[in-house]
């Protein structure tokens, strides 16, 4: 294994019961690269990050953080990470200040640096107006936020998200958002798991897309949507043409076949090099007499992505009959 | 699984004095989180406060007008050593219910994926119910005060049943600290120490002697670590009544000593391991 990775994983494979946690996941983060780690409720992102954070051992399979073996070198694993879990890890009868500052003393701080890191990352985190009032009175994303400067009291060099926005509210959202960007630019290496795709498009440098326990595919943002094929164009018909008459059009001249929403009078179609294209689309569809309401190209989401690659919606797996779509 | 016990070379890189002294310190940081979140919330501490001052009043008042002691001794001075026994060794829910409150609340993870010493959340823990349990023995001695009760015999034994409550009291931490790494939820850990712990407290000597009972629960009562508390206390405080044959109630004192050393032996090294076993798992 080469000594350039902050985090790598080789067949992590985790068995509770009959369920299969985890089923060979391999993955590698660079140092100082942000990995998105995308996927649906039970595809065993939280199992991946437990595994890796030497929370849980795995049943089969390597994994060094650091540098060091989750299994046999716990000890300097724990040294170089910080971890936000999914739920807020606080005692909740403590002020905000005296988590820090616990926390830093845990992390073999003096009191004097405990206290100095406590006020300092309180005001990074838009927390030191409620510094001293117990964790208790805290809003869901006061929270979350305190857990997350909790987790970086002793400036870890690899950081573990797990689902660091779920639940919350998109003010907090984005100081966390902000916080994990300027984490980055200090070098720090950061492992984000999260069911929200544009969480993944935002922060990560690369993206691994995960469900039943294994790595289905990885790779940029942009590489994983080219996957997808290149642009699209979207076109709203007007009430007064024929929406026949424009999908007619597009089967002509795009790149595959045409999807129909009549409801929303829409016709999308993969057309590659969509501006360039665009003149002659419109040429077309004025010699067929279609009126249009708007005309768009758009590139396709990670939503498309993870549909594609699962058969199902990202975060409702009841939604899969947009498949059909 | 065959990984039970692997140790953490790791943790080999750094000297075992330097590591032990870090242990130490972690430990102490627990325990004074743990104090300083009894402060904010005194009613989590009715246990040693609230409850053995009404445990007091009505034994005192109530049942004791009814209890009349062989011998004639006065009953609250009887009373009072038994009390001795129900609260120090009634440490053990408590300890349970802290615990499992850590765990549910995600607490714990967080001071797993510390670089912290695996036992520091444990002995951090029970050094604070000992803390909460030297507090419980100031109340109960000023309770005992004042419904009349006396240490008889002067301060030197005075202090020495205090030592010795305490020594028990931090040994039945430890079993507490067992279940809290075995049950799931806080509510549980509450409803299993009742069910367990009003009838320990109930049979033995504590509250009347052992000499009434059917012979079964006798020699359990006498054998009852909650008994051996009580009868040292009421040796040294004053307030002895006739001793039974049993080993232990003639030498109540050695049989605390005996019994906390045995229940720590056995119960501290459990609870570490099961609270590593839960990251092996």
């Amino acid at each position: 294994m080469s000594e350039s990775y902050a985090i790598e994983a080789e067949g992590l494979v985790k068995v509770f019961g009959r369920t299969r946690a985890l089923d060979g996941i391999d993955l590698q983060v660079g140092t100082g690269a942000i990995l998105g780690m995308l996927g649906p409720n039970g595809a065993g992102k939280t199992t991946t990050v437990r595994v890796l954070t030497t929370l849980l051992r795995p049943d089969l399979g390597t994994a060094r953080v650091a540098g060091f073996d989750v299994r046999t070198e716990a000890a300097q694993v724990r040294r170089e990470i910080g971890l936000t879990g999914q739920y807020a890890a606080l005692d909740e009868s403590l002020t905000g200040r005296a988590n820090l500052i616990m926390v830093g003393q845990l992390c073999r701080l003096s009191k004097k640096q405990a206290r100095r890191r406590a006020a300092e990352l309180l005001e990074e985190f838009d927390l030191a107006g409620a510094a001293d009032r117990g964790v208790k009175t805290y809003s869901g994303g006061m929270r979350r936020r305190l857990d997350l400067a909790a987790s970086l009291v002793a400036r870890p060099s690899i950081l573990f998200l797990d689902e660091p926005t779920t639940g919350l509210d998109p003010r907090s959202r984005v100081v966390t958002w902000d916080a994990v960007r300027a984490l980055t630019a200090t070098g720090t290496t950061v492992l984000l798991t999260t069911q929200h795709l544009d969480e993944a498009d935002q922060l990560a440098d690369s993206i691994v897309v995960v469900d039943h326990g294994r790595v289905i595919a990885e790779g940029t943002s942009a590489e994983l949507k080219a996957k997808m094929g290149g642009e699209r164009v979207l076109l709203t018909v007007a009430p007064e043409s024929d929406l026949g008459a424009a999908r007619d059009v597009l089967a002509r001249i795009a790149d595959g076949p045409p999807q129909l929403d009549p409801a929303a009078r829409t016709v999308e179609a993969p057309v590659d090099g969509g501006a360039r294209r665009m003149p002659e689309i419109v040429r077309e569809l004025d010699a067929a007499g279609v009126l249009l309401d708007d005309l768009g190209i758009r590139r396709p989401s990670l939503d498309d992505v993870f549909l594609t690659l699962t058969g199902r919606a990202a975060d409702d797996a009841a939604e899969s009959e947009k498949e059909v779509a | 699984m065959t990984t039970m016990s692997l140790p953490t070379p790791a943790a080999a890189a750094e000297p075992m004095l330097l590591r032990a002294w870090w242990a130490l310190k972690n430990s102490w940081v627990l325990a004074r989180r743990s104090v300083a979140r009894i402060a904010r919330e005194p009613e989590q501490l009715s246990d040693v406060t609230i409850q053995p001052v009404i445990f007091v009043l009505l034994f005192t008042y109530v049942f004791g007008s009814a209890i009349h002691l062989a011998g004639g001794g006065s009953y609250h001075q009887f009373l009072i050593s038994g009390m001795f026994g129900m609260t120090m060794a009634g440490t053990a829910p408590g300890t349970a219910v802290g615990l499992t409150t850590d765990m549910s609340t995600g607490l714990i993870d967080r001071f797993r994926s510390l670089p912290i010493s695996r036992a520091a959340v444990l002995v951090g823990r029970t050094m604070s119910d000992l803390a909460t349990q030297v507090l419980g023995l100031v109340v109960l001695v000023g309770a005992g005060l004042a419904v009349g009760w006396r240490m008889e015999h002067g301060i030197g034994d005075a202090l020495l049943a205090a030592g010795l409550s305490l020594l028990i009291a931090f040994a039945m931490t430890w079993v507490g600290a067992c279940a809290g790494m075995l049950l799931r939820s806080p509510e549980t850990a509450q409803a299993l120490g009742f069910i367990f712990f009003l009838p320990l407290s109930f049979v033995s000597n504590a509250f009347v002697p052992t000499q009434g009972m059917p012979a079964w629960l006798r020699d359990f009562a006498n054998w009852n670590p909650l008994s051996a508390v009580a009868a040292a206390c009421r040796n040294l405080f004053g307030g002895a009544v006739a001793t039974p044959d049993a080993w232990p109630m003639q030498h109540p004192e050695l049989a605390v000593l005996i019994w906390s050393v045995g229940l720590i032996a056995v119960f501290a090294p459990t609870a570490v391991y099961l609270y590593r076993r839960k990251v092996l798992r």
